[in-house]
C-alpha cells in the first residue's frame, strides 16, 4: 500500500500467495509422528463473484480436478463464501495439495486471485476429533483450527500444533488473524 | 505480479490529483499571505492543533457523537465474522466494531490509521439490508479505512478551517489590540481578511469535490473486494430511498460527521450537487455497473 495509492484512493486488494502450500506434506509428516492423521480431505474457500467469467472459471476448475479421479463438492456458507471441497483416496496429502494448488492457480490466472480467502487441509487429532490446518492466502501463513461443540475452539491443542509444525511451515504469528471457520466442510 | 481484475479509474485518479494539487497551491499561497501580512502564528497553531486532535481522536470522537457502542464478538457474532473475513481478504488489521442504536440506516468508518480505526453500523441499516448488501456496505467502509480517507480529508480541510476561523474571528486578533505605533495594521489586516474569505470559499468547494471522489473510490474498491458490485448498488438504492422518507430532525443530528457516512445525511432538496459530500446516486450506480461488466469480461 503505497503513499500515492492512499492519496489517490486506489489501494487495491492484495494478491494471493500460492506456493507456500507445498510445505504442507512435510508438516503432515511431523504431525503424523505426533498422532495427527491426515484425512485426505481439503478445501479452498473463496468469495464467489458475480458474472459469467467467474462461473466459467469454477466449471473449469471442477473439470480439471475431477479428471484425477478424486471427489469434489461445492457448497456455500452463510457468509456468501464458497467452499470447494476435495477428497483424495488413501490420505494422500501431496496429491491433495497438488489439487488445491491447481484450483488456486486457475482462479489466479483468470484474475480472481484476490477472491481467495483460505484453504484447509483436514486432520484427525489423536483423540479422534477433526482438525484443520488453515492457509491464509493473503498472509501466506498457516494456523491450526480445532473446533469444539458450541462454537468454541480448543486453543490449547491449537497452540500445541503450532509447536509441532513451526519448523515446517510459516505459522501466522499474529494470533488475532487465526480466523474461526465454523462449519467448514470436513470439520 | 499476479494478474488481477482490479482496475483503477484513470479519470477519477486524475481529477483527484488535480483537486489535491489545487488545494496544495491554494494553501501555499494562503500561508505566504499570512506570513507576509500578519502575525497569525497563534491562530495557526491553535487551528492546526485542533485539526490534529480531531484527526488523532477521530475514532473516539465520531463514535461518541453518534452515540455508538463498541460491540464484542460475543454480542454481534455475525457482524464480527463478516468483518473478519473481509479483513482477511484485504489483509488489513481488523478495525473496532461499533453499533449505534438509531433507526437512520447508515454506516461509517473513522480512525487515524488502519490500525486505529473503527467501523460503525446503525441498527437501522442492519434491519433494512440483507447479509450480502450489508457486506457490500462494510467493504465500502473498509475501503475508506484502507485509503486513509480520514487523514486525507483532515489534511485537505485543515487550512480551510484556519481561513474560516480568520474570516469569522480574525477581527478580534489582527485588527484591534495594537496601539498607535503600528500604522499599517489596518490595510494589511484587510488583505488577510479578504484572502481568507476567498481561500475559505474555494477550499470548501475543493474539499467537497475531493470527498465525492473518495466516495467513488471507496465504492470501487469495495466492489472489487467482495466481487459483487450489484449488491452494493441494491444497498445504495434501498438506503437512499429510505433516507428521503426520514424526518429532518433525525437527519440533522448526524450532520456533524456526514462526510464519512455511507449515504449523506442531508436533505436532498436543500443542497446542490456542488456542495454535497457524496456523489449523486445515479453516478455511483453507473460506476458500479461498469465494475460489474468489467468483472464479466474475459481476461
Amino acid at each position: 500500500m503505497g503513499f500515492l495509492d492512499s492519496i489517490l484512493g486506489r489501494t487495491r486488494p492484495p494478491a494471493a500467495d500460492l506456493d507456500a502450500l507445498f510445505a504442507v506434506p512435510q508438516a503432515a509428516v511431523s504431525l503424523q509422528t505426533q498422532g495427527f492423521l491426515p484425512t485426505g480431505q481439503g478445501a479452498v474457500c473463496y468469495r464467489s463473484g458475480e458474472g459469467s467469467a467467474f462461473s466459467s472459471t469454477e466449471t473449469q476448475i471442477e473439470q480439471l480436478i475431477a479428471n484425477d479421479g478424486t471427489s469434489i463438492e461445492r457448497s456455500d456458507d452463510s457468509y456468501g463464501f464458497r467452499w470447494l471441497s476435495v477428497t483424495r483416496q488413501g490420505q494422500d496429502v501431496s496429491g491433495l495439495v497438488t489439487d488445491l494448488h491447481a484450483a488456486n492457480t486457475s482462479l489466479v490466472d483468470s484474475g480472481f486471485g484476490q477472491a481467495l480467502l483460505c484453504s484447509t487441509i483436514g486432520f484427525t487429532t489423536p483423540d479422534g476429533r477433526p482438525m484443520a490446518l488453515v492457509y491464509l492466502f493473503k498472509r501466506g501463513t498457516f494456523f491450526p483450527f480445532v473446533p469444539l461443540d458450541g462454537q468454541k475452539r480448543d486453543n490449547a491443542l491449537e497452540l500445541q500444533v503450532r509447536g509441532i509444525v513451526d519448523a515446517d511451515l510459516g505459522v501466522e504469528s499474529d494470533l488475532s488473524k487465526w480466523l474461526a471457520i465454523w462449519g467448514a466442510p470436513g470439520l | 505480479m499476479a494478474r488481477t481484475r482490479f482496475r483503477s479509474d484513470r479519470g477519477l485518479t486524475l481529477r483527484m490529483g488535480g483537486v489535491g494539487l489545487g488545494l496544495g497551491a491554494l494553501y501555499v499561497a494562503f500561508g505566504a499571505v499570512l506570513i507576509a501580512y500578519s502575525n497569525m502564528a497563534v491562530g495557526l497553531i491553535v487551528v492546526l492543533g485542533m485539526s490534529w486532535g480531531q484527526w488523532y481522536f477521530s475514532d473516539r470522537l465520531a463514535l461518541a457523537s453518534m452515540g455508538a457502542k463498541e460491540v464484542s464478538p460475543e454480542q454481534a457474532p455475525e457482524l464480527h465474522a463478516m468483518i473478519d473475513r473481509l479483513c482477511a481478504l484485504a489483509d488489513m488489521p481488523k478495525p473496532r466494531v461499533a453499533v449505534s442504536v438509531t433507526d437512520m440506516p447508515n454506516a461509517f468508518a473513522t480512525g487515524r490509521s488502519p490500525s486505529h480505526s473503527a467501523v460503525c453500523v446503525t441498527t437501522g441499516i442492519m434491519q433494512r439490508l440483507d447479509a450480502d448488501e450489508l457486506e457490500g456496505v462494510l467493504a465500502h467502509e473498509l475501503s475508506h479505512v484502507a485509503n486513509r480517507d480520514v487523514t486525507v480529508m483532515t489534511v485537505a480541510s485543515s487550512l480551510g478551517l484556519l481561513a474560516g476561523f480568520i474570516t469569522r474571528w480574525g477581527m478580534y486578533f489582527g485588527g484591534g489590540g495594537n496601539n498607535n505605533r503600528n500604522n499599517n495594521g489596518g490595510p494589511a489586516f484587510l488583505v488577510v481578511l479578504l484572502v481568507s474569505l476567498v481561500v475559505y470559499a474555494v477550499s470548501f468547494l475543493l474539499t467537497r469535490s475531493l470527498s465525492r471522489y473518495r466516495e467513488l473510490s471507496a465504492d470501487r474498491s469495495g466492489a472489487y473486494l467482495t466481487g459483487r458490485p450489484s449488491k452494493l448498488s441494491s444497498a445504495l438504492v434501498k438506503i437512499s430511498g429510505d433516507m428521503a422518507r426520514i424526518p429532518n430532525r433525525d437527519l440533522r443530528e448526524g450532520a456533524a460527521i456526514s462526510a464519512f457516512f455511507f449515504a449523506p445525511a442531508i436533505n436532498r432538496e436543500s443542497v446542490t450537487a456542488l456542495f454535497s459530500t457524496h456523489p449523486p446516486l445515479e453516478q455511483r450506480l453507473d460506476q458500479l455497473a461498469r465494475v460489474s461488466s468489467e468483472l464479466s469480461e474475459p481476461i
